[in-house]
């Protein structure tokens, strides 16, 4: 059966792509509005090669990795943090938990007031906007410690610290990785977005110079590009989860 | 035989103690009580209990009577409201739990994150045994365990009595004097817990270690043990101390003979109206 519904799934990516070229090339659909799909990724195959896209992708990635880093590090610390003092843990509990609900990029004008131009605000909203997700999943993982594994811990004697290296943090290290997936997700939708609206430079800032100048087909690629590369992380990512509850033998 | 260096010298201990038992554990007026909706709760006590070194001795008590609480407290996991315990002379400590004393608990207690033979081994490199001694006597509890096969299985690939085995083979593998078992069969079905009771008896017969088993299982009780403790409903105090006189070599056959009856029958002539007293019939 899996091997069934892998099967349809790429018939039906495959189907949709094929019906588009098809669309294009017969003229149904105008190049202004959609270019065929060979055309797009020639297009990006292009910008590759000739190295046009070269600083706005090392800029991007910077950015998304800066940004990953300070939320997985600091969700974690916060986390552990917040799980330690269960009074703030309720008193936060409701922020946490409709953290997400808020349309959090209306708040752009406020990071430029406070990390002025350039990449610190890119870089800050995009681990603000990761970093809740890590620190659910911390709280997450943190909960679900069997009591019988601390006990274990005071039982050889362990102090704070090597009861959360040895201890609590393997135990909760499942959950913790999908916390690592979502925020480093977040973290990429983030950066992506903000240099949409407050960047000059970037792949979110060439796709908006692309789209105000009328450059469809260098649009077009720039998206294939992220679509390609935020495809890949995540299966990236994925991998090393499962093969890390693999090794516990789930 | 599978006796090894360090179990043999146990053995050798207990085999002295039993021409004149020897005190190795003593509670005094070991008492809990929590705060709880302004009130207090008192949970556990007093308990007046005396362990003798090499024996098998259960307690057995109606739900909540305080059993796992008394535990925890003997082994030096929690500081009792009143009273205190003094193991191999020494006064047990709350947060210091004593080198020779070994705990199993009821609920499976196995890391999921290493091998059966890396939880063996986890607390002879807390205490810093050099790297090849811990692989040889993990290699040894591992094989009195019966999970020589597993040494590089994950606990999710094994079943919740080989889970509990590894447990007992992590507690074994530091070579405690005094065995805390907390329910460890409570999770198990009928006939693996008869399988485990077995294997727990040729154990404590090697190690020469004495074993304190809590149970609530009148039968499991009976077929151990060489004295049973009777608790009370809350607050839990031992009511009685029942000796079985069966000898230091037995199994699960004891169970057909009339004595076991006997015994059975008496521990629930006593447990009966404390069990009815916890459920507040």
């Amino acid at each position: 059966m899996p091997m069934r519904a892998s099967l349809l799934r790429h018939a039906i990516v495959l189907g949709a792509l094929a019906a588009v070229e098809l669309g294009c090339r017969a003229g149904l659909i105008s190049a202004q509005l959609l270019p065929a799909p060979s055309a797009i990724a020639m297009a990006l195959y292009g910008l590759l090669a000739s190295g046009a896209l070269a600083a706005d992708i090392a800029t991007t990635s910077r950015n998304i990795a800066l940004a990953s880093v300070i939320a997985v590090t600091g969700g974690i610390a916060l986390g552990v943090a917040i799980h330690a003092v269960p009074r703030l843990r309720r008193a936060l509990d409701p922020f946490l938990a409709s953290y997400y609900a808020v349309p959090f990029f209306v708040f752009y004008p406020v990071f430029i007031v406070l990390f002025g131009m350039g990449d610190a605000p890119i870089v800050a909203m995009g681990a603000l906007f990761g970093i809740v997700a890590m620190i659910i999943a911390a709280l997450n993982g943190l909960d679900r410690v069997p009591h019988a594994l601390l006990k274990t811990a005071r039982l050889y004697r362990m102090g704070p610290l090597a009861t959360a290296l040895r201890i609590t943090l393997p135990s909760a290290a499942p959950h913790l990785m999908t916390g690592v997936k979502l925020a480093i997700t977040y973290c990429f939708i983030a950066v992506i977005a903000a240099e949409f609206i407050l960047s000059s430079s970037g792949l979110g800032y060439s796709i908006a110079y692309a789209f105000n100048n009328f450059e469809t087909l260098r649009m077009y690629a720039i998206v294939l590009l992220i679509l390609a590369v935020s495809i890949t992380l995540n299966g990236v990512l994925r991998a090393i989860e499962q093969a890390a509850l693999r090794r516990r033998g789930l | 035989m599978l006796l090894a260096n360090g179990f043999a010298q146990a053995a050798s201990t207990a085999r002295q103690s039993e021409t004149a038992p020897e005190l190795h554990l003593k509670a005094t007026g070991v008492e809990r009580r929590f705060a709880r909706d302004g009130g207090e709760l008192h949970a556990l006590g007093p308990v007046e209990l005396a362990l003798r070194r090499g024996e098998f001795f259960s307690i057995i008590g109606p739900s909540g009577c305080g059993k796992s609480s008394l535990l925890d407290v003997l082994a030096g996991l929690a500081a009792p409201s009143a009273g205190g315990v003094i193991f191999e002379d020494e006064p047990v400590k709350a947060g210091a739990t004593p080198d020779g004393i070994g705990m199993v608990f009821q609920e499976d207690a196995s890391f999921p994150w290493l091998s059966v033979a890396d939880n063996v081994g986890f607390g002879l490199r807390r205490q810093g045994v050099p790297a090849r001694e811990v692989s040889e006597r993990v290699t040894r509890a591992l094989g009195i365990t019966g999970l020589g096969d597993f040494a590089s299985a994950y606990p999710a690939q094994l079943s919740g009595g080989m889970r509990q085995r590894v447990c007992i083979a992590r507690t074994l593998v530091t070579r405690p004097r005094l065995i805390l078992l907390d329910e460890p069969f409570g999770a198990l079905d009928a006939q693996t817990r008869l399988i485990m009771g077995e294997q727990l008896l040729q154990l404590w017969r090697e190690t020469g270690a004495t074993v304190l088993l809590v149970t609530h299982a009148l039968d499991e009780a009976a077929m151990l043990s060489d004295r049973i403790g009777v608790m009370s409903a809350r607050p839990g105090r031992i009511l009685d101390v029942i000796a079985t006189g069966w000898p230091r070599e037995r199994d699960s056959g004891v169970a057909a003979s009339k004595r076991f009856g006997d015994i059975t029958a008496q521990l629930w002539g006593r447990l009966r109206a404390e069990s009815l007293k916890a459920l507040g019939v």
